[in-house]
């Protein structure tokens, strides 16, 4: 434990280096540069609101926020775990030379998309000026699901990260299980209009819809506390179960990383 | 191929330069009384297991399909095993054995990134290991910001680097390229600058793998004569080799590996005119 200590003190530095490079170069060559994390998010919402405003959006929540709610904390799982699962083998030639703890690799690259993520709340902010929409003091309750998510993405992460070592094919997979959660997390459709008792269960299992429901809640000006509880006890578990079984997977098989990569 | 070779005698041009260098310490006889440097690194019983498929599986598909046919066979073999070594300060140990003795397995456990299957290996202070010259470069990143990075992963610290940064960037020689991203670099000046980076710290301990071929035949002259200063400093030295010319050459000791164990150690004369033996006779 003492020796973990140490090590992270000594390679604190490498792991800002590593957040700061792949913040750096992921815009690096393009003309908008760090714009494109505000643009992107933008663009999608006008897209989306366009095409699906009459079809699913009835309710009472302005939709374009709706929608810009749960595309933002979906785009930063989806790019978040999409990094961190190449980020080991990535590094694989350094890994084979120099010791350098490896949990670093994974937890760098959710920590840089988190940190373009909260930059991308701009846009949510504008958006909702925009369109007027009510702010209450419930509004810093945004900060749960925030946290949650960065714990759940963490977990995630490094089991993503250990398995793709050893398997190579799981980027693809993971390319398709994310389309399914992207589909069952009610982005572009408000889940009212469509629920049924049959279907009630995708919902309840997917916990990444269960953490935009608190925070959509939060950004219209309800009490995370008042509501349906089932989201909050879900989403906490979750997280937290997950993000200890990623430690736990990591610590495991990070020895037999070198014999793989 | 062909490049590869002029390679490897450009290297050991190189390093034999480094080792005429370095002045043999003046024997001394009957002075076994004087205290002996302390140990810097301590393997006991160390032994490494590999398992070997016959076939790599390293994607899902494949391994379901062999689970369902029960075809996932290991082969295990011990890539080392049973070796106790014990090195002191300022010994500059060369490692010889012909490829696949298990040279390279030893360098990785002692660097500690390779995790043994039995035995410890306990070590004494930094490692700085000169293998592959650039590997950790981030290609997209100009030199500058390689220098940081890459430092960093060397577990140098932020202040550190800033203050060493100039003296860095005027060994390799880069000047104005320092700003250019490192894929447009050519490999000697990768290999300059990483040469440069590495050795900025005074290791306590040195690794080199095989040849150290960096940059032309002037820098070439002048990394060798860094190394030499660093060795007089009582830097130890651990030097992996196949060629007992360049042990001979740089070290004051030497170890043979043949399929995982060693099987003689001493000073450096003795053993490599044992190991020219052993591969004459095998011949």
């Amino acid at each position: 434990m003492k020796e973990f200590i140490n090590n992270l003190k000594k390679f604190r530095f490498l792991f800002w280096e590593l957040v700061k490079k792949d913040i750096k170069l992921k815009y690096r060559s393009s003309v908008l540069g760090v714009f494109w994390t505000l643009l992107e998010p933008l663009l999608t919402m006008i897209v989306l609101t366009l095409v699906f405003s009459n079809l699913l959006g009835k309710g009472d929540d302005n939709f374009p926020v709706y929608i810009l709610c749960g595309r933002l904390l979906y785009g930063y799982f989806s790019n978040a775990t999409k990094v961190a699962l190449k980020s080991v083998r990535k590094h694989g030639s350094m890994i084979g030379k120099v010791y350098v703890p490896k949990y670093m690799y994974p937890l760098s690259a959710v920590v840089s998309n988190y940190i373009m993520f909260v930059i991308s709340l701009v846009v949510l902010v504008g958006v909702m000026i925009f369109e007027k929409v009510k702010v209450t003091w419930y509004i810093f309750q945004a900060a749960i699901p925030m946290l949650l998510i960065l714990v759940m993405t963490m977990g995630v992460g490094l089991l993503l990260a250990t398995f793709d070592v050893f398997y190579r094919d799981l980027e693809y997979l993971w390319t398709v299980a994310l389309m399914l959660i992207m589909y069952t997390c009610a982005i572009f459709y408000k889940v009212d209009n469509i629920k049924s008792a049959a279907n009630e269960w995708i919902f309840k299992v997917n916990p990444l819809y269960s953490l935009i429901v608190m925070f959509r809640d939060a950004v219209f000006g309800r009490n995370i506390m008042t509501q349906d509880s089932y989201h909050l006890w879900y989403s906490l578990c979750f997280s937290f179960i997950i993000f200890g079984l990623g430690i736990l997977v990591f610590w495991r098989k990070q020895d037999k990383f070198i014999l793989y990569v | 191929m062909e490049e590869e070779l002029i390679k490897t005698t450009q290297a050991e041009e190189a390093l034999q330069n480094a080792g005429q260098e370095t002045p043999t310490p003046p024997k001394k006889k009957k002075k076994k009384k004087k205290k002996l440097p302390p140990k810097v690194i301590v393997v006991e019983n160390l032994g490494v297991r590999f398992r070997i498929q016959e076939q790599k599986v390293d994607n899902l598909k494949e391994y379901f399909v062999r689970l369902i046919k029960r075809r996932l066979n290991f082969k295990e073999f011990w890539a080392l095993k049973d070796i106790n070594l014990k090195i002191r300060k300022g010994d500059r140990v060369g490692i010889l054995g012909l490829n696949g003795a298990g040279k390279s397995t030893l360098l990785k456990c002692i660097a500690g990134v390779l995790k043994p299957t039995e035995g410890t290996v306990t070590v004494k202070g930094n490692i700085v290991p000169l293998l592959e010259l650039g590997a950790g470069f981030d290609k997209d990143y100009t030199g500058a910001e390689n220098i940081y990075f890459y430092g960093s992963m060397l577990g140098y610290s932020r202040a550190f680097i800033k203050e060493r940064f100039d003296e860095i960037v005027e060994f390799s020689e880069l000047g104005s390229f320092i700003n250019v991203p490192v894929k447009n670099y050519s490999s000697g000046m990768k290999a300059r600058l990483g040469f440069s980076i590495a050795t900025v710290v005074d290791p306590e301990i040195l690794i080199l793998d095989e040849v150290l071929s960096v940059g032309d035949a002037r820098f070439k002259k002048k990394s060798s004569k860094k190394l030499t200063k660093m060795m007089k400093k009582g830097v130890t030295v651990l030097f992996v080799s196949h060629s007992s010319d360049q042990v001979l050459a740089n070290c004051n000791k030497a170890i043979i590996l043949d399929h995982g164990r060693i099987v003689a150690s001493g000073k450096a004369e003795k053993i490599c005119a044992q190991y020219e033996e052993m591969i004459s006779a095998n011949v």
